[in-house]
């Protein structure tokens, strides 16, 4: 194997997937649908927000399919405005919200702080089960006729206004928003309570302080959303008169009530993200990552910033000016963490040793792609230029920059880097290095003209559009179909890997983590002793001090 | 930006906006917002560049074939401090620029002439104070500054006209403003964007910037032959609403002469001023506005008065400067019909829009 490359596997003549893993330690459904092991509950949310993500990228493909043309030509008005609605809800509240913290996060946060299990591991399939329950009342919802509100439930639109089934999505919301209340508590509970010996806070690899960091916002954000859906339910039920100004109620209230937890769920949906790529570009460049304190701490002051930032989504809506002045500044400072990352994470890549294996491919992507995601949003930050690119396609580009180009690229990042470690067997690394270029070619090709269609005005969530925004449409289509191809390559190949992929070994990537430090697939109770933490983090000197000290354990490092 | 050389500047714009890259620049503020953007443009591709820039150089220069052990580094205080700092001081300029600009969309001159938006699904309802109405149309006169006064009658709408760089919501229950001033002639998009159920994509309609000699003839064409202050009045007798605001020395409810603009003190101590927004709550939910010394009888308007009317109330009551204009009201309430054609012009409120006349 040359030096250009860091993987290192056992020799494929010899190696054998370990006999006693968590995958067939118990056979039969039941000892799926009744466990209690952190790494079957992550398989579990693994297969079903890849079922929901691609019920939200089709719904995607027919929204660009219907603005292909100014005019409503492949459904009506009322149906498309369903369509986008379910694919915000969908999208939101069933992929980006659990996609990392319940699958990843599950998996992986118990291993590396070297626990067997987090700490409250029958709430953790409870969560998995109110997710499901939640997902399948979605479901139902659209098969029953859907909803039209937008995503956002706009008071009093969604309370008086509409004739779908806003009740029956609004506790699919409700419910779903328990299940991430109780995945939060639980990481939350674990990190402190659960860490190896040794493994002090700021031992902790940076993706558990991601995670730790969005648990926060999970647990004291949710449950605002929670009362809001609540409300909507019971004025829309009995007519209760909170948000109706027939009654006295404000429907401002409701924008604010909303907000309060949708802005800093945002930062639910990218810090774990960020924790991912920490990881990654720690690994593929052997490097410690630079200024951990520092970039641990933004992960903590995103999430601080992020519950008094609210209002810059009401800057036109007739707050007080004084109002906009203050949350325009918080705006302001909450930028400036993001932009510490962004910068560390580039000089983590400062004299390290680099291989450019797909889990990079996507970190690079990642960091290009936020970066304009994130400028963007200064933008709308910005109160004076916030009133004519709000509510436009601008708005709408900027947040798939973060939430597509960001958390998707993150995700798909820390899928390829843990698979090994998932399944015992790697993905074939050339087919998924060029899945992660067209991914990101086919992501700016479909929302880079957004931020121009935003520009010149044209409003989100229109069915039909004026004639001369028709060609940056069209491009944003193309980018779309190729953006669905990068989408299903990995589902492809990474299901053929689960056969044919080649053995992986301990710890292909020779990554420090100390979930790298026992078998692949790892047994149910992870560790066969207590592990001891008596290094930092990112500790590469140690890593090969390891490997030098115990040829045995070397073993699956020697064969490449 | 306009200190760069205008002629380069007029060439940017035009070749933008006739590549459909760029918005029309209509409107006095719409050249002050476009500076901060590009400006903001600039500092995002220079920042983009230097990312981009240090991980490619990095990755070419550290590529574990050319550089084969990595050096550990802690990190570097002086280096973070300068990507904390750098960051933070752009923003902080983008936020005071932001902010200028922002009051200055949000705060109407004193001599802005003032045209009444009605939202709802899915049209938009013009109400111009000489009795002029309009659907999914506005039309407006070039220099001069206007001020839109914006309420929604169902759910939430939002005003957009991105030529003129100006938005804003259309909310029920509370009047909102916005204003601008026209520099170009021409037609412009008129867009909702804030999503309002079925048909949001069809609340679109068109803006049409007049010169001021157009802007008249227009306003003398397309009058309804009452100004919205005589529907005002109509509609004050027709409720009744003289038997109490009669300015007699018994009457029960308080003098409605000069009251608009003016400071009331409120039976609950209060002291509030009376503009659109107080008389518009005083109408709809009298019992929370009690004028001090006077009993809370006067019931509520709510559901009785649509929104159109309340408008044409509040323009009514604008222009009251004497109670002269009550007891008028009082005398001709009896000949409520034959009033539609039969009303002395000396009685007719002047246009209503004395500030429409070009200065």
């Amino acid at each position: 194997m040359s030096a250009a490359t860091i993987v290192n596997l056992p020799d494929p003549l010899t190696a054998r997937i370990p006999k006693d893993n968590f995958l067939t330690r118990e056979n039969g459904l039941l000892s799926w649908l009744l466990t209690s092991d952190h790494k079957r509950i992550a398989t579990l949310y693994l297969i079903s927000i890849t079922f929901f993500f691609f019920i939200g990228g089709a719904l995607a493909g027919l929204i660009r399919l219907e603005l292909l043309t100014p005019q409503t030509s492949l459904m009506a008005a009322d149906t498309y405005n369903k369509v986008f609605t379910m694919h915000g809800v969908i999208m939101i509240f069933f992929f980006l919200v659990p996609s990392v913290p319940a699958t990843l996060g599950n998996f992986f946060l118990p291993m590396m702080i070297g626990a067997k299990d987090l700490a409250l591991p029958k709430i953790n399939l409870l969560s998995w089960y109110l997710y499901i329950v939640a997902g399948f009342m979605a479901i139902y919802t659209m098969i029953v006729g859907g909803v039209d509100t937008g995503w956002t439930f706009t008071t009093p639109l969604s309370t008086h206004y509409v004739n779908t089934h806003v009740i029956s999505t609004g506790l699919a919301i409700f419910i779903a928003g328990f299940s991430s209340i109780f995945t939060g508590l639980n990481f939350i509970v674990t990190i402190h309570k659960m860490r190896a010996p040794g493994m002090t806070w700021f031992r902790l690899p940076l993706f558990v302080w991601a995670n730790y960091a969005a648990s926060i916002l999970m647990v004291l954000g949710t449950p605002v959303l929670a009362i809001a859906l609540v409300l909507v339910v019971l004025e829309r039920t009995v007519g209760i008169g909170v948000f109706d100004p027939a009654k006295g109620g404000d429907p401002l209230l409701f924008q604010h009530l909303f907000w309060f937890y949708s802005h800093p769920a945002v930062y639910i949906m990218i810090l774990p993200g960020m924790g991912v790529i920490s990881e990654v570009i720690s690994t593929f460049s052997r490097k410690r990552v630079f200024g951990y304190t520092a970039v641990a701490f933004s992960s903590v002051a995103i999430a601080v910033f992020g519950f008094f930032v609210w209002a810059h989504h009401m800057f036109i809506m007739g707050i007080s000016n004084y109002a906009v002045l203050v949350f325009s500044l918080l705006t302001m400072l909450v930028a400036v963490p993001s932009a510490i990352k962004i910068f560390n994470w580039t000089f983590t890549l400062y004299k390290g040793s680099i291989t450019f294996e797909t889990p990079l491919l996507y970190a690079f992507g990642f960091m290009g792609l936020f970066t304009i995601g994130g400028l963007t949003g200064v933008f709308l930050g910005v109160s004076g230029t916030d009133i004519h690119l709000t509510e436009t396609y601008f708005i709408v580009a900027h947040f798939h920059f973060v939430m597509v180009g960001g958390m998707l690229m993150a995700f798909l990042a820390g899928i390829h880097f843990w698979w090994p470690k998932w399944t015992g067997r790697m993905y074939p690394e050339k087919i998924s290095q060029v899945a992660a270029v067209v991914t990101f070619v086919g992501f700016i090709l479909t929302f880079f003209p957004q931020f121009i269609l935003g520009t010149l005005g044209m409003p989100r969530r229109y069915a039909s559009y004026p004639p001369e925004f028709q060609i940056l449409n069209v491009f944003s289509t193309a980018g779309a179909s190729i953006l669905g191809i990068g989408y299903l390559l990995p589902v492809l190949y990474l299901i053929w890997s689960l056969r044919y992929g080649a053995i992986a070994g301990n710890n292909p990537w020779q990554a420090t983590g100390l979930e790298w430090q026992t078998q692949s697939p790892p047994l149910t109770e992870n560790f066969t002793e207590m592990p001891v933490m008596d290094h930092e983090a990112y500790d590469y000197e140690w890593l090969e001090k390891q490997q030098q000290a115990n040829p045995q354990k070397k073993e699956v490092a020697s064969a490449g | 930006m306009d200190h760069i050389s205008p002629v380069l500047w007029q060439f940017l714009d035009k070749w933008l906006t006739n590549f459909a890259l760029f918005p029309p620049e209509a409107s006095k503020i719409a050249p002050q917002m476009d500076a901060l953007y590009f400006f903001m443009v600039l500092v995002s591709l220079v920042g983009l560049t230097i990312v981009v820039l240090l991980v490619v150089s990095f990755s070419i220069l550290y590529r574990r074939s050319r550089h084969p052990q990595a050096v550990q580094i802690e990190g570097s205080t002086l280096l973070e401090a300068t990507w904390t700092i750098i960051p933070l001081g752009l923003f902080l300029v983008m936020f005071v620029w932001g902010a200028l600009i922002y009051f200055r969309v949000f705060t109407p001159p004193a001599n802005a002439m003032n045209i009444y938006v009605v939202g709802k699904q899915w049209m938009w309802k013009a109400e111009h104070p000489g009795g002029q109405h309009e659907i999914n149309a506005l039309h407006v006169p070039l220099g001069v500054p206007v001020q839109l006064t914006l309420i929604s009658q169902d759910v939430f709408h939002s005003f957009s006209i991105p030529a003129f760089r100006v938005k804003r919501e259309a909310i029920p229950g509370r009047y909102t403003t916005v204003w601008f001033e026209a520099t170009k002639t021409g037609t412009y998009h008129l867009f909702c964007t804030q999503y309002c159920g079925t048909n949001h994509s069809l609340m679109v309609g068109e803006v049409t910037v007049l010169t001021p000699e157009e802007y008249k003839a227009w306003l003398a064409s397309s009058t309804s032959g009452n100004s919205l202050a005589q529907d005002g009045e109509r509609l004050f007798a027709s409720l009744s609403c003289a038997a109490c605001h009669n300015a007699r020395p018994d009457a029960r409810g308080p003098s409605l002469a000069g009251v608009y603009g003016s400071r009331l003190t409120l039976s609950n101590g209060q002291t509030v001023t009376a503009d659109d927004a107080y008389l518009r709550e005083a109408i709809l939910n009298p019992s929370q506005h009690i004028t001090q010394g006077y009993a809370p009888i006067m019931p509520t308007y709510q559901g009785q008065v649509s929104e159109e009317g309340v408008i044409e109330l509040v323009e009514y009551i604008k222009h009251l400067d004497s109670n002269y204009r009550v007891d008028q009201t009082l005398n001709t309430t009896g000949f409520l019909p034959e009033n539609e054609n039969g009303k002395p012009p000396a009685a007719t409120p002047p246009p209503a829009t004395p500030k429409e006349a070009k200065p």
